[in-house]
């Protein structure tokens, strides 16, 4: 039974995640469009949201990076560069941590905003507290799992699912052996990561995707304005 | 030069009476929905007073328009590019909803549905965000109404900068006028420039400037960089709304419903063209006193045979060149010179522009009290100052403004000559460098304003961008998302939908 579940979570559900992720997307993108949208409330209540919002999002979104750096950088890059596999389990431990402390701290104020405030709660849908309490959940579990990380710094786990992130990606079907034998928690982070992939098409989430687009759209705008044409050719002078 | 049409607006405050039919219409036309019924796409505000939402013309505090930076480079005042990017998470320059007010309701239903008692059951009001009691009203969308409220607090207006404004809180000197406010659609949007999504943009055939809401990403810069405030986030469906210019009414040829349902008349639509390749160098002139003059610069004369040969080479249609020579914005805001751009001085090169109120002083004037300046109550001398309206209408510069009260009050005085004592005064005229026939062109146009005559308004060229053959059986104009006509119960990507206000219609699925 153990043995199908750790099938299910590290064989399986990695494939069934990445489908709903890219396909719900899409599909979201095409069909309904106007639902796209950070769905922002700080017009509504400004009180708890600046640092909230501040500390959640980029304490997230370096983590993230870290994770998406530290999980899918190929392990033979390391020993390239001679970096120790145990210096860069230090450097994961610290960065994260820390940033990992930031996003929870801001979570944990949106959280309360949003239940505290009537304006806010009556106008917060299933979907919205679910994923902040998800994400919340999860930062708790990973915040947790680097008192585990602590007492084995040799770096040797954290290799494990490096390998284990990148045969998944390299469709070596039966990477989740690997895993299997690591702790409890690692493997509820791992798989609280997966459910919030496979719930991202269908709730706010999807924001950042326009979010880490917008700067380069933005940016490389020339300009600031943009005049549309409906004309579909210009009439020749007369 | 690359010549584009623009459907502006000029609103003459000499005849406006404040009576709000403007707001109710717009409002019962465009933001009766939930999220936005705080909203209010046109408003109408008494001057002095800190309008709605409060202090929006201060933007110290909100940060709103363009600046031009030290280096002489012109960027919005809320941050270049990279620092709009980095408020991404949270913007410090957006208003509360209490900078609004609290949108409510009151319970009807109580008055009918109360049992027998003491007293009269009353209509107490309800928070129409929270449902919950409010015991008692803070604000409302015209909490200011024919100077409702302490001096103290209304003289915080900005439009005192620089008056001696202690002497206006006397009765004997208080003064007010209205001011009717919609988004400017401007030639230089700072809104549309604030977009990290580009959602907004500006139509090329009449300047409307519209957000894409399947592009809006709720990101709500666009809020904070509109110095007009005129842009609101609609926090139910979590995009940001703004004034359309009513443009299904204005493609077909019609004026917008504000202006359409104006009892005073004051309203007046018609095309202006404009030279877009000049936007950017009169948006960026180095003195704030000069934007009035270079916005006046980027238009071009529809009557100059240069620049209609300019137009037809850049596409514009040949109806629309002739509206643009009867257009009476062009009448009153270059051939007379009496109408100007609301606050010039945040650089957007705004296209609704304003005609300032006279006062009355007439009485006062022929009593002895006021300065006579040949046969002429001396416009200085007006009850409104005007150093006020030149700080809304002219970035400060009195010259221009103390013009066209002159030539206002000068075609009252060649008016009154001609009917009552049945002379024709050429004098009055020339005094203020016009003459007869201007006279009374601007009499025909600005006191008896016909129908024909406030709205000049060409119908768009569909035919040039949409084969209506492909459109037959369409369903119209929808809330986004091809013919659903939105009244879908849930949705596995939005959460429970709201039922949109509109008749359940079945509609043929077969456009395209």
């Amino acid at each position: 039974m153990q043995e199908n579940i750790d099938y299910f979570i590290f064989g399986i559900m990695p494939y069934i995640a990445l489908t709903v992720l890219v396909v719900g997307s899409i599909a979201r993108y095409e069909r309904d469009p106007f639902t796209w949208k950070s769905s922002s409330s700080q017009l509504l209540r400004r009180k708890q949201l600046v640092w909230g919002s501040i500390l959640f999002h980029v304490g997230i979104i370096t983590v993230f990076g870290g994770h998406l750096v530290g999980l899918f950088t190929p392990v033979w890059v390391l020993d390239v560069l001679g970096v120790p596999y145990a210096l860069k389990q230090w450097m994961a431990v610290i960065l994260g941590g820390t940033a990992g402390i930031m996003a929870l701290i801001g979570a944990t104020m949106l959280i309360h905003r949003r239940v505290t405030d009537p304006r806010i709660w009556r106008h917060t849908s299933f979907a919205d507290i679910g994923i902040l309490v998800l994400i919340w959940l999860q930062l708790l579990i990973g915040l947790g799992t680097i008192t585990l990380t602590l007492q084995h710094m040799d770096g040797a786990e954290m290799v494990r699912f490096m390998t284990w992130s990148q045969s998944v990606i390299f469709l070596k079907l039966n990477a989740w052996a690997m895993v299997v034998n690591v702790h409890w928690l690692y493997k509820v982070h791992i798989f609280l990561g997966l459910l919030i992939t496979i719930l991202f098409p269908f709730t706010r989430l999807v924001h950042m995707i326009s979010g880490f687009a917008a700067p380069f759209r933005y940016l490389s705008r020339p300009g600031y304005q943009i005049v549309r044409s409906r004309r579909k050719s210009v009439k020749p002078a007369e | 030069m690359k010549v584009r049409a623009q459907i502006g607006m000029v609103l003459n405050l000499d005849k406006c009476i404040g009576c709000h039919t403007c707001s109710v219409t717009c409002k019962n036309v465009w933001t009766s929905r939930d999220g936005v019924e705080y909203a209010w796409f046109n408003n109408v505000e008494t001057k002095p007073g800190l309008g709605y939402p409060t202090d929006w013309e201060n933007q110290a505090r909100w940060n709103g328009g363009w600046e031009r930076s030290k280096g002489g480079k012109l960027q919005p005042k809320q941050g270049g590019k990279w620092r709009i990017l980095a408020n991404i998470f949270a913007n410090p320059d957006l208003p509360e909803i209490d900078d609004y007010y609290e949108p409510f309701d009151f319970d009807y239903d109580h008055l009918k549905s109360a049992p027998e008692g003491k007293a009269f059951p009353t209509a107490r009001p309800r928070s129409k965000i929270t449902g919950e009691r409010m015991q008692k009203i803070e604000k409302g969308p015209n909490w200011e109404e024919i100077l409702g409220g302490e001096f103290s607090k209304r003289s915080d207006d900005y439009n005192f900068e620089g008056i001696q404004k202690e002497i206006y809180g006397e009765y004997e000197n208080t003064f007010m006028m209205y001011l009717p406010r919609l988004c400017e659609h401007c030639l230089n949007p700072a809104c549309a420039a604030s977009c990290p999504s580009g959602a907004i943009y500006k139509r090329e055939e009449d300047g409307i400037v519209l957000i894409d809401q399947e592009k809006c990403r709720g990101w709500r810069m666009c809020v904070s960089g509109c110095p007009y405030k005129k842009i609101y986030y609609n926090w139910e469906s979590g995009k940001s709304e703004k004034c359309t210019l009513c443009y299904p009414r204005i493609e077909s040829g019609n004026p917008t419903v504000c202006s359409e349902t104006c009892v005073g008349r004051i309203r007046y639509l018609g095309v202006m063209l404009y030279d877009a390749d000049k936007i950017e160098e009169a948006a960026n002139a180095p003195e704030t006193t000069d934007l009035y003059d270079a916005q006046l610069g980027v238009f071009l004369d529809p009557k100059d045979p240069e620049v209609i040969k300019a137009a037809r080479r850049d596409g514009v249609p040949e109806d629309w060149i002739k509206s643009a020579a009867e257009s009476p914005i062009w009448k009153m805001a270059m051939d007379w010179k009496v109408a100007f751009p609301l606050h010039p001085e945040y650089r957007t090169l705004p296209m609704v522009w304003y005609i300032p109120p006279l006062s009355p002083i007439q009485n006062a004037a022929e009593a002895g009290a006021i300065g006579m300046n040949g046969g002429m109550p001396d416009v200085r001398n007006l009850r409104i100052p005007l150093k006020y309206l030149a700080n809304m209408l002219t970035a400060g510069d009195e010259a221009p403004v103390a013009t066209a009260l002159e030539r206002m009050l000068a075609m009252r005085a060649y008016m009154r000559s001609k009917t009552v004592e049945g002379v024709i005064d050429e004098g009055i005229a020339e005094k203020v460098g016009l003459n007869g026939r201007m006279i009374e062109d601007m009499y025909k146009i600005m006191a008896l304003a016909d129908y024909e005559d406030r709205f000049v308004i060409p119908t768009t060229h569909r035919e040039q961008v949409e084969d209506a053959y492909e459109l037959r059986s369409g369903c119209g104009f929808t809330d986004t998302n091809g013919c659903s006509p939105g009244i879908s119960k849930g949705s596995l990507f939005g959460g429970s939908k709201k039922a949109l206000k509109m008749p359940d219609l079945k509609i043929p699925q077969e456009a395209k």
